[in-house]
């Protein structure tokens, strides 16, 4: 479904990316771990479009994405929650919801998976004409998730989705994303939470300095001697 | 006259002038929710806006032969002006704005300035230095209220920027478009990332302000019946004043200031002195500055994380 080459970009003359290699196919989990500074976050604003990509190619279901502008990029199926939520704090919880489905002009479907993300996120519905910006952390995360998922995304793009939040929350975020996926959508997942991010992933890729320098299954990173000192602590 | 009298009806006067001034702050408050710029060129809009409602009616004298009155006449000078005042907006963004989006922020602010002495003297050149006398569209009357009075332009004025301003509003509030200019309000970058075409929205903006200020413009003509390529400075400077002191980047805030400033300078003009009228407005700037520079409606939700 995605196919990233050689990928290089960076900011101004500093390059962050040194040729990025990563696939993934329908209906997925992939996952992708490094530390802070790595290049996670680079990596999916080159794919938003928000970061031009300097050299290499980012395919998306057989159309060279690199290039394009970030709304086309989301009309094309690719949608991103960024880190740190970034939701809309001004505008109400529906507001928020219905700018995820800026792209779209079918206000039947519109509607319908709003109800959709009500069933997936109960506490949205009750919040619905409150401001975006009361909500708590995990709410506002559920609110940045649910706001994606209303463009209805053909790959889903998670940046950090369990950052800053209590452990409680984060096991209900990985829960979430694993009933996204059986919903049939496929997920690049960029996470810190390397323990979390490798047990759910089908395939994963360890990003360090700009490279990716491992790649396999969830389980065989989880048991590989690198990423178990580097980035599980034990 | 009481009093009493003298209060409504400088309250009247102010009220009139301040709905103006809401009409032009709305677009540097438009402007600055979704590029977090000062479009100092915005009062030029404003009176090319003007020039522009009075080339249209200068023209339809020369084709028709008729005199231009009557409510379907101001209707037209309103659109085109309106038209026109967002076409050239809309230049302005695209030409002298965009090229600098990803410039340091003074930049832009340097260029508006620079817009602004373009237009000014792109208008003198073309329509001399000397007021313009701006056509009487409308019979001069006068409505009586027991004993406080209305001219005809004051009641237009009212009516025609209520109108206007609860279009914006409207739209603003509950069309798509004006969903997605709040959200680039909010968070430009998160806005592109949920499909939101950031030029596009930014230049719509820009029309919209204008548009506003080009009828504003026209009333502005009609209320003091005559226009100067220099009136987009002082009306743009006491705008932006009344756009800080709603809450810059707030839309009802941008036309609260406008009114409050407007009742302000009226009631300063009526009871002080109306030679300092220009003083008011700009000691309100001040005040706000020091004591609530967020401004009246101007809050912050505090962003958790």
């Amino acid at each position: 479904m995605l196919s990233v080459t050689g990928l290089r970009t960076g900011y101004d003359k500093i390059e962050v990316l040194h040729g990025i290699d990563l696939q993934v196919s329908a209906g997925k989990i992939v996952s992708l771990i490094g530390s802070n500074g790595a290049g996670k976050s680079s990596f999916l604003m080159a794919l938003s479009g928000l970061l031009r990509a300097w050299n290499g190619q980012v395919e998306f279901n057989g159309q060279a994405i690199h290039g394009l502008a970030p709304d086309a990029i989301v009309r094309a199926g690719l949608v991103q929650v960024p880190e740190g939520r970034r939701i809309f704090a001004h505008l109400t919880v529906e507001e928020n919801l219905d700018l995820g489905a800026y792209t779209r002009h079918d206000p039947p479907g519109i509607r319908q998976d709003k109800e959709e993300m009500f069933k997936l996120f109960p506490i949205l519905k009750q919040r619905l004409r409150g401001l975006a910006g009361n909500l708590s952390g995990g709410e506002q995360q559920m609110l940045a998730m649910a706001r994606a998922l209303m463009a209805r995304p053909k790959l889903l793009c998670l940046d950090e989705p369990s950052l800053g939040l209590a452990p409680m929350l984060v096991e209900k975020i990985f829960e979430i994303i694993l009933g996204i996926k059986a919903r049939g959508l496929t997920i690049l997942l960029v996470e810190q939470n390397a323990f979390k991010a490798l047990e759910i992933a089908d395939w994963a890729y360890v990003l360090e300095n700009g490279k990716i320098e491992l790649q396999g299954t969830g389980l065989q990173l989880l048991l590989e001697p690198k990423v178990k000192s580097a980035y599980l602590g034990v | 006259m009481g009093s009493w009298d003298v209060f409504i009806q400088q309250l009247l006067n102010g009220l009139t002038i301040g709905m103006i001034y809401a009409l032009i702050a709305l677009g540097y408050t438009i402007v600055y929710g979704v590029l977090q710029l000062i479009n100092f060129a915005h009062g030029e809009i404003f009176m090319a806006g003007a020039y522009i409602g009075l080339a249209a009616a200068a023209a339809w004298i020369l084709v028709s032969g008729t005199a231009l009155t009557g409510g379907i006449a101001l209707a037209g000078v309103l659109l085109f002006a309106m038209l026109g005042a967002a076409a050239l907006g809309s230049l302005t963004e695209r030409f002298a704005y965009r090229p600098l989006r990803q410039a340091p922020r003074l930049a832009p602010l340097i260029t508006a300035i620079g817009v602004s002495f373009v237009l000014q003297n792109v208008v003198m050149l073309l329509c001399g230095p000397v007021d313009k006398r701006y056509p009487e569209i409308l019979a001069a009357r006068q409505y009586s209220f027991g004993l406080v009075s209305m001219t005809h332009y004051q009641i237009i004025i009212l009516i025609v920027s209520v109108t206007l301003m609860l279009g914006l509003h409207l739209f603003i509030k509950k069309t798509r478009t004006g969903k997605a200019m709040r959200a680039m309000a909010d968070d430009t970058q998160a806005a592109s990332l949920m499909g939101i075409p950031v030029d596009r929205t930014v230049n719509l903006a820009f029309v919209m302000g204008s548009a506003m200020a080009g009828a504003g413009g026209v009333l502005f003509g009609l209320y003091y019946h005559t226009v100067n390529f220099h009136d987009g400075y002082l009306a743009g400077l006491k705008a932006f004043t009344a756009a800080v002191l709603g809450g810059i980047g707030n839309i009802p805030g941008a036309m609260l200031g406008g009114l409050l400033l407007g009742v302000a300078e009226g009631l300063g003009a009526g009871y002080l002195s109306s030679e300092w009228k220009n003083v008011f407005a700009f000691l309100v700037l001040i005040a706000v500055l020091l004591f609530r520079p967020q401004g009246i409606l101007g809050t912050r939700v505090v962003k958790k994380v």
